[in-house]
């Protein structure tokens, strides 16, 4: 079994909690059942997170204030976090709570 | 994929806070622009014929706006003059990139750019102010003199309307701040579409009934630029707790944010209610609710090596003034209120510092 490639992006100033890089690809390792975008969220805290991760998750989700888009759509037309991740996936982050 | 709502048979895209409804991209951006041009025509926001100072800092939320406003004044003939107004605090590293961000949107939107700094307005970079109070005071500061900067360069440009950023998530923030505080005055004031600062020219908010998630995805789908970051001095502010009391109740149900909008547009207050009036600062001529306003408070405390003087309470600003006079007198300084112009005289002597920030210490400011 392969892992999943999937290409993840940040805006808004959600890219500084990630070593301020906008871009990342990465490959998810294989693991048994699907990869939802909760597991994504909490396998980047994991894996991807430098710091201050209370501003990236509440409870079993992104922090209010974070909108996330699956392949350019609202994650909220998807299901939010139970959205089942499929290889080539851009899942795109961006932060309403930084300044301008 | 759900489908667009509009039955355009293309799929949707976003789901929008405020109605619920899946719009494709194209719709979105139709419905986005049409209602900001209803606030606008509704409120008769705008007089034809007259120049429009859009605030601009580089975020997201001014530059939706500068982008918004220069594409409805030519789909709909305002005849609007449109100028951008961006503010330099004078904070290294920090202004440079939304600098170069405004001046990209000047060179995109073809529009006028007139960049004020604190230190031509005030005599004061944000940079030598922190160097003076330090870390904890400085957004007191940065806040009030950008507040009073905006007005201050509205004029200069003598630009008939300042149209600011502020989206229906920051109307709702201030509205709970404001009842937190319990400052009725504010309450009320903060919900207008077209408020007075005094000086004649109003600030305008034409994106006041649009959700914050809407601006970013325009900003999103439109592929505007724009610049976010965290201020290099209060990196971990992002915003305060009623910022964040929002977001969680707007994760349950959006339609709170419209619902705390309407609220403090309707709250009447009480006649009996102690309410303070809006005055001119007896100093620099524009709005504020005390004699001296806040910013020239600030100023005459940085000037006169007090820092901390216009974050305490008002009436020990009197008595520590009167004291620092009394001080200055007896040591034959010429009392001027720039440090710079008093090289000659005793008040810069290290002595009467010293027993200046001792008398701060013992007022507890
Ligand atoms: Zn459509
Ligand atoms: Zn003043």
């Amino acid at each position: 079994m392969s892992g999943l490639n999937i290409t993840i992006e940040f805006g808004g100033g959600a890219e500084l909690l990630f070593g301020n890089k906008k871009k990342q690809e990465v490959i998810l390792p294989a693991k048994e059942g699907e990869w939802t975008l909760k597991d994504l969220i909490f396998w980047m805290k994991d894996n991807l997170l430098q710091e201050r991760p209370e501003l990236f998750i509440q409870d079993d989700s992104v922090r209010p204030g974070i909108l996330v888009l699956v392949n350019d759509a609202d994650w909220e037309l998807m299901d939010t976090v139970k959205y089942v991740l499929e290889a080539k996936d851009k899942i795109v982050f961006i932060s309403t709570l930084h300044g301008g | 994929m759900p489908a667009c709502s509009a039955n355009c048979g293309k799929n949707a895209i976003l789901k929008r806070p405020k109605t619920g409804d899946a719009l494709c991209k194209e719709c979105f951006f139709e419905a986005f622009e049409n209602e900001i041009h209803f606030t606008i025509t509704r409120a008769k926001l705008f007089t034809p014929g007259s120049t429009v100072a859009v605030a601009a800092s580089g975020g997201k939320d001014s530059t939706v706006l500068a982008y918004v406003l220069k594409l409805l004044n030519e789909k709909y003939g305002y005849n609007l003059k449109l100028v951008l107004l961006s503010i330099d605090e004078g904070i290294t590293g920090y202004r440079d990139d939304s600098l170069e961000t405004v001046k990209q949107n000047r060179d995109d939107y073809e529009m006028p750019l007139k960049i004020m700094s604190y230190k031509d307005l005030y005599g004061w970079t944000m940079d030598e102010i922190v160097a003076e109070v330090g870390r904890k005071n400085n957004c007191t500061f940065c806040g009030v003199f950008r507040r009073q900067a905006l007005d201050r360069g509205a004029m200069l440009l003598k630009v008939n309307y300042l149209a600011t950023g502020h989206n229906a998530d920051d109307i709702a923030e201030t509205v709970l701040m404001n009842i937190l505080r319990g400052d009725l005055a504010r309450l009320n004031r903060c919900t207008s579409i077209i408020t007075d600062s005094g000086d004649g020219i109003p600030r305008v908010k034409p994106l006041k009934y649009t959700y914050e998630k809407e601006i970013v995805m325009y900003a999103y789908f439109r592929k505007l630029v724009y610049f976010s970051t965290e201020c290099i001095f209060a990196p971990n502010a992002y915003r305060g707790h009623a910022r964040v009391l929002l977001k969680d109740l707007e994760k349950v149900d959006p339609a709170v944010i419209m619902n705390i909008i309407q609220s403090g547009e309707s709250l009447c207050v009480n006649e009996t209610a102690n309410m303070p009036t809006l005055m001119t600062c007896e100093r620099c001529g524009y709005g504020s609710s005390q004699k001296i306003c806040k910013a020239c408070t600030l100023l005459e405390g940085l000037n006169r090596g007090l820092p901390r003087l216009g974050i305490g309470k008002s009436s020990k600003v009197k008595k520590l003034i009167e004291q620092d006079d009394l001080k200055r007198s007896a040591a034959g300084c010429c009392k001027s209120k720039n440090k710079s112009d008093c090289g000659n005289c005793a008040c810069n002597k290290n002595e009467i510092k010293r027993d200046l920030s001792k008398a701060v210490e013992e007022l507890k400011i």
